[in-house]
């Protein structure tokens, strides 16, 4: 029963890593259709960015701000106007494939720079245990759920409170409508590119000091992500939440009552069951579009 | 004039052949580019340490020796088409390769050619196979395994033990040992867990070891797997005491893994840290020669070419058929040739024993707690 405890909680830690990483999925999805293959190296990049500022001589704290901010620059600003906009014209597939180059590029790049070694990336979280309801629980796995929780609740609050939020949504449902009502429908677009960004990053801080930084690290982060996505329901923002938490959980039950060999398999096929039983999504809502 | 000129030229020409019919001549293929360049550059600059040495001191009967290093570029195919092409020059004795998959591919062609091979392979199956031409530089897993099951069960005191190891040809080889000898010492083995290579998410497999909750825990992974997991117990609060091998408490692993490496301890055949005179001394050398600290495949190489020297000489001939079977069951004593650094036993099968190390890593620095003496 403790084990069950112990896993649940690492499950939800890890999975609401994977919520964050999905939750951009659907963002640039919903207001730009695109598909972006990239998104695991999208997490593994801000990591190196970081690094790079601490081997400059910053200390962690402004690392992480300059890693967030140069995040946002290159994987929203630079992202969306060089590729994504040139590409879009072209339909949602080359721009697919474009992203799976990137997603190479992006891997190469930091190889050839950093080494293709893993290189240790201090925590955010101290660690150590607290008890949680008689169990010792490690306060790293509670910051990654309390810190990532809490920018999905901000997103969430950002979407369905503010009037920023209903600009979006009108946005992503219909461009033409929200154009003619007055919505700046290019600046919305943009506004998810750099959301997706500053969620990538947050991602890339909280993963990175247990998987450590590495060029190939995205790749498993990128399909768990993705899988996560299509498993809560592609155009739903709180589908991808519960997609993350529940592949996370998944996962780590797999491995523990399974087995550690087929434990990648298991989100395969219930993505698989999910894809065939209910298309749309356990979320998700068959034609509509809404962030 | 033109007689005078001519037989000069004839003569530089015969002492030039007469000088190089004297060389020994040796091949090495390691890796020197590819995922293992850290391995064969090492490697490489033992044996060339080795070789200035021993040509400064005249050489071996007399005679200088010389090598010739090929890049296997860390691909066992690539490997197979080098040595095939050094053995094709005839060497005296096959230095290399450091990779288990590369040795495995090239010792039947060195074994056909009746050339010694000496590798640096650590996998257990590399000398069970009957090759009566392939010497290790190092401990295979047959050899370290019974150390560490006997550390276990001796000094840890470990009734009950967990290992965790990687599912490939090297983590299967060590698990197989390490399971078969605490079973036989008594220490009853309560999880055994296979992980993936390249396995980033170790929660799951901490958890059933928390679950299990046995007196010590056995790490075979690879070394940035190994740092992850050490992470994870510390994260999990797993206290019992860690056991591994060089890939548990490497520099890069501490380096990696931060506190979470500290009271871990491992099982090291070769260690440029150990508290032995000689070693120390191979240090300073390779140190002042390289502008580098060598890790252990530095010393690996060096070794080849002392067990090249050490063998011929206990032949008193250079006799590349008759070397294998000479160094078949030779013991090799450091107080009679210091190269060879510490003493060892050649076995029938080309395996080694020697005295090794107990590793533990005390605030992020490996320190030697132990030597452990040779089995027999």
């Amino acid at each position: 029963m403790s084990n069950l405890f112990d896993l649940l909680v690492a499950g939800l830690a890890t999975g609401a890593i994977y919520a964050l990483v999905a939750v951009g999925f659907t963002l640039l999805w919903q207001t730009s259709q695109t598909i972006n293959f990239a998104q695991g190296e999208f997490v593994m990049l801000p990591a190196f960015l970081m690094l790079a500022a601490m081997h400059a001589g910053a200390p962690f704290w402004l690392a992480i701000i300059l890693g967030i901010l140069l995040s946002m620059v290159l994987l929203g600003l630079a992202f969306k106007m060089l590729l994504v906009d040139p590409m879009m014209r072209h339909g949602v597939l080359p721009l697919a494939i474009a992203t799976m180059a990137l997603a190479i590029g992006i891997k190469e790049a930091v190889k050839q720079f950093f080494s293709a070694e893993a290189s240790p990336f201090p925590s955010i979280v101290p660690t150590g245990d607290i008890s949680i309801l008689g169990h010792a629980v490690s306060l790293q796995s509670i910051g990654v759920l309390v810190l990532a929780i809490l920018a999905v609740f901000g997103l969430t609050a950002l979407l369905n409170r503010t009037s920023l939020g209903h600009q979006m949504q009108a946005a992503a449902q219909n461009p033409t409508v929200a154009r003619i009502i007055g919505v700046p429908v290019e600046r919305m677009i943009l506004l998810t590119f750099l959301i997706n960004a500053f969620l990538v990053a947050l991602a890339s801080l909280l993963i990175t000091p247990i998987y450590l930084a590495k060029f190939s690290s995205g790749e498993v982060l990128g399909q768990a992500a993705f899988i996560a996505a299509i498993v809560g329901g592609f155009n739903q923002v709180r589908g991808a939440i519960a997609g993350g938490l529940l592949i996370g959980v998944l996962d780590n039950l797999a491995a523990s009552y399974v087995s550690t060999q087929y434990r990648a398999a298991v989100p395969l096929i219930f993505l698989i069951l999910v894809i065939l039983f209910r298309p749309q999504g356990l979320l998700g809502r068959a034609e509509e579009r809404t962030v | 004039m033109k007689s005078t000129l001519l037989a000069g030229a004839l003569l530089a020409f015969a002492a030039a052949t007469c000088a190089h019919a004297q060389a020994i001549k040796l091949a090495d293929v390691a890796e020197l580019s590819g995922g293992g360049a850290t391995v064969g550059t090492n490697w490489k600059n033992g044996i060339d340490l080795a070789i200035e040495e021993i040509n400064a001191k005249g050489g071996v009967l007399g005679r200088k020796l010389e090598v010739s290093h090929a890049d296997s570029q860390s691909n066992p195919g690539v490997a197979r088409a080098q040595v095939q092409k050094a053995l094709d020059a005839e060497p005296y004795v096959l230095l290399g390769p450091g990779y288990s998959g590369s040795v495995k591919v090239t010792a039947p062609l060195a074994a056909e050619a009746g050339i010694a091979q000496i590798m640096g392979g650590e996998a257990a199956e590399l000398t069970q196979g009957g090759n009566k031409f392939l010497f290790r530089t190092s401990f295979g897993q047959q050899s370290s395994m019974p150390k560490v099951a006997k550390y276990i069960h001796d000094e840890m005191k470990a009734k009950t033990v967990a290992v965790v190891w990687v599912n490939n040809d090297f983590g299967r080889g060590g698990r197989d040992v390490v399971i078969k000898e605490l079973d036989r010492l008594g220490s009853k083995v309560i999880a055994d867990l296979s992980t993936e290579a390249g396995q980033a998410d170790f929660a799951a497999d901490v958890g059933k070891i928390k679950a299990a909750n046995p007196d010590a825990v056995f790490v075979y992974l690879n070394e940035e797997e190994s740092a992850r997991i050490l992470k994870e117990l510390k994260r999990q609060g797993v206290t019992a005491p860690l056991m591994g091998e060089t890939t548990l408490i490497g520099q890069k692993v501490i380096d990696l893994a931060g506190d979470a490496a500290n009271g871990a301890r491992g099982h090291v055949g070769l260690t440029t840290d150990a508290p032995v005179d000689l070693i120390k001394a191979f240090r300073e050398k390779f140190s002042k020669k390289y502008n580098y600290v060598p890790d252990h495949n530095g010393l690996k190489g060096y070794l080849a070419v002392y067990m090249v020297k050490a063998t011929t000489e206990k032949m008193g001939k250079v006799d590349s058929k008759a070397f294998a079977d000479t160094l078949h069951g030779l013991t090799i004593k450091a107080a009679d040739e210091p190269g060879i650094l510490m003493d060892v036993t050649f076995s029938e099968t080309g395996d080694i024993d020697r005295q090794s190390f107990l590793v533990e890593v005390v605030e992020g620095k490996q320190v030697v707690k132990q030597v452990l003496p040779k089995v027999k």
